[in-house]
């Protein structure tokens, strides 16, 4: 029984890790990780956006079009590329 | 003394400083307004200080134009008024952290501080001000609440002395701090979160968007139209025509002074469109024709600025403007463009890279027609029919599009994708909407009607000299071989590089058809750009640039006049 929680948890564990290109609209989640580049990462940091950040994914656009997501009080609007390399732990709604 | 206004974008620093030193600047709910710093005074006590507002940034490490000039100007400042959002502590206090490290006194005009309350934030300000070590006092710019105590504790302000750190301790600190100060409660859904979810939703953001812009050109033209037909129609009529003509029969209804103040009388009357005179088209096509669509125009700017609606228009253009090479925020200079070029290309500064700003400033000067050229398009070609109208705007737009996709593909350089913050919608502050379009009005008159007279001084005089006989015959080949106009429209085209308005005004005597008014109207769109956004071009790109955009807009101007020419 415990192997079997044990996997179960494993796969999860790999589903709940996302880009936020990705994620579903609505859900929550943390950034785990800025992917590429050190320009993205600092541009984003400057902006309140790091390691350990909760945000909220609001919508994506059609045609790869820009990501909108919620960090507390700001309103984000990022490009699909650049949401590509934002890793997200995605909370599983309960 | 120099004090600077320095904080994260769209804080309200502009609004605080036209509350501070009585200049008026423009101020809007969109990050990026400011592009270039502004300089006002105040009176402190016995000494006046010199107060400068500086564009917004995130961090002291730019990363677009108009980020570097406020970094630039952060060493030239004697004192820091960080302006930062009550409603964003955490982001805005990161950047008051970096301010401290760098020794110079601080005081923190904590803003927009009547929204905490809508949204649940309480911040406990002593405390704020005890952990920071600087002033901090509560402030609404717009209203010009604080203010006074504001101004009062300039002297106070201090620097705390902190030494240099890494982000991450930096961060660590912000945390720790905002813990301590704020506490969020409950707030209630209200109708600005309704229209956020409504416009942040893809279809829902898409139809609020057409719904948006169409409402935008409606009322533009009716308030337009009804300027001119209530106000500016019938003073012109009854009260400046009997007037001129009492001068013309003074002037004895002929000869040189005649000419040039009052213009050829076209069947014994002025004709405001055709006389060409000083006192008669030159004042009615700035002040009768265009002058109504100006103030429409940027009233209703005005209000989609306030409201905080453009951000959200570049969310929704970002996948077009992609593929032009440019990402969505570069409809925000875009959309300023329709009401003139010079400040559109100032905006460009907002984008990241130099291939965009290229691209963007070309585009704009291609395929957007400002106010005055609009106002006279549709005076003059509506005459014909909506419908030839509609044929300039559909060729200024696709070969926007056309140009936009063969620059990006041929430009070196990189473009960056959409990174932007969308701020919350607000209700235009009327004050704030009403200074705006006073200080764009104005600046139109005070811009507009000198070159304007100039414009039509000199067409006088080189008609008298017989200059145009030959630049027409020496032309001919293009304009009535390639375009199918009459030679004489090259006056049009040359005057042009004056003022596209007076421009659009010279082909109404021509007698042209509906399809040369739509080739020519398009052409003189899209070519040359006028002397003002020339100056501006050169000095945003570089002469090198300017030069290349130039020669772009004469090639498009041509290749479209041509096919319209073979196809209409």
């Amino acid at each position: 029984m415990t192997q079997i929680n044990d996997e179960y948890k494993a796969i999860t564990h790999e589903k709940r890790l996302l880009p936020l290109s990705q994620m579903a609209a609505g859900l929550s989640g943390e950034v785990v990780e800025i992917r590429g580049g050190h320009g993205l990462a600092r541009r984003l940091e400057a902006m309140g956006i790091r390691q350990g950040r909760r945000i909220t994914k609001i919508s994506s656009a059609f045609f790869r079009g820009p990501i909108t997501f919620r960090a507390d009080q700001t309103v984000m609007a990022i490009g699909f590329g650049m949401a590509r390399r934002i890793l997200v732990e995605v909370d599983i709604p309960a | 003394m120099k004090i600077l206004l320095a904080g994260n974008p769209n804080v309200g620093k502009s609004a605080l400083f036209s509350r501070l030193t009585g200049t008026r600047i423009i101020a809007s709910n969109y990050p990026g307004t400011t592009v270039e710093f502004t300089r006002g005074y105040l009176n402190l006590g016995t000494e006046q200080a010199e107060i400068i507002d500086v564009p917004g940034t995130y961090s002291l490490e730019p990363t677009s134009k108009a980020e570097e000039v406020a970094v630039e100007m952060l060493d030239d400042g004697d004192l820091i008024i960080n302006v930062i959002d009550a409603t964003n502590l955490e982001r805005n206090i990161h950047l008051t952290l970096q301010l401290l490290e760098r020794q110079k006194p601080v005081i923190i005009a904590l803003n927009m501080w009547d929204d905490t309350r809508h949204r649940g934030i309480n911040i406990d300000v002593a405390k704020l001000e005890e952990l920071l070590g600087v002033p901090v006092v509560p402030t609404v710019s717009v209203t010009g609440q604080g203010i006074k105590a504001l101004v009062r504790r300039i002297p106070e302000a201090k620097s705390p002395m902190l030494s240099h750190t890494s982000n991450d301790e930096r961060w660590a600190k912000v945390g720790h701090i905002v813990v301590q100060v704020q506490t969020l409660s409950h707030h209630h859904h209200t109708w600005r979160d309704v229209l956020e979810d409504v416009s942040n939703h893809p279809a829902g953001g898409a139809i609020l968007a057409i719904l948006a812009i169409f409402a935008t050109f409606w009322a533009v033209r009716l308030v337009g139209e009804g300027i001119i037909s209530y106000i500016t129609d019938p003073l012109f009529e009854r009260l400046w025509t009997p007037l001129l003509m009492k001068l013309s029969l003074a002037l004895g209804s002929g000869g040189l002074w005649h000419d040039i103040l009052i213009g050829k009388l076209i069947n014994g009357q002025i004709d405001y469109l055709q006389s060409l005179g000083l006192l008669s088209t030159a004042l009615y096509i700035p002040l009768g024709a265009v002058l109504p669509y100006i103030i429409s125009f940027y009233f209703a700017l005005g209000i989609l600025e306030d409201i905080g609606y453009l951000p959200r228009l570049a969310v929704l253009s970002d996948s077009i403007l992609h593929r032009l090479g440019l990402h969505g925020y570069a409809i925000i200079p875009t959309i300023l463009g329709f009401g003139c070029n010079v400040p559109a290309i100032m905006a460009t500064r907002i984008l990241e890279s130099r291939k965009q700003r290229f691209i963007a400033a070309t585009l704009i000067s291609v395929g957007i027609p400002c106010a005055a050229l609009q106002a006279m398009i549709i005076g003059l070609v509506g005459q014909q029919g909506m419908q030839y109208v509609a044929m300039v705007y559909g060729s200024l737009f696709l070969s926007w599009v056309v140009i936009g996709l063969i620059l990006n593909r041929m430009v070196k350089g990189f473009s960056p994708e959409l990174l932007v913050e969308i701020p919350p919608y607000r209700f235009p502050p009327w004050r704030v909407v009403g200074a705006k379009l006073w200080l764009r009005v104005s600046g139109f008159l005070k811009e507009a009607l000198p070159i304007v007279l100039g414009a039509v001084l000199v067409v006088n005089v080189l008609y008298t000299l017989n200059v145009f006989d030959f630049i027409a015959n020496l032309t001919a080949p293009v304009i009535s071989g390639l375009l199918g106009l009459p030679k004489e429209t090259i006056v049009a085209l040359v005057v042009g590089f004056l003022r596209k308005d007076v421009a659009v005004g010279m082909l109404a005597p021509l007698g042209l058809t509906a399809k040369q008014l739509v080739i020519s109207s398009t052409v003189l769109a899209m070519s040359f750009p006028c002397v003002a956004t020339f100056v501006v071009l050169g000095r945003e790109l570089g002469v090198k640039d300017m030069l290349k955009a130039t020669a772009i807009m004469l090639a498009a101007a041509l290749a479209v006049g041509g096919l319209q020419n073979l196809i209409l």
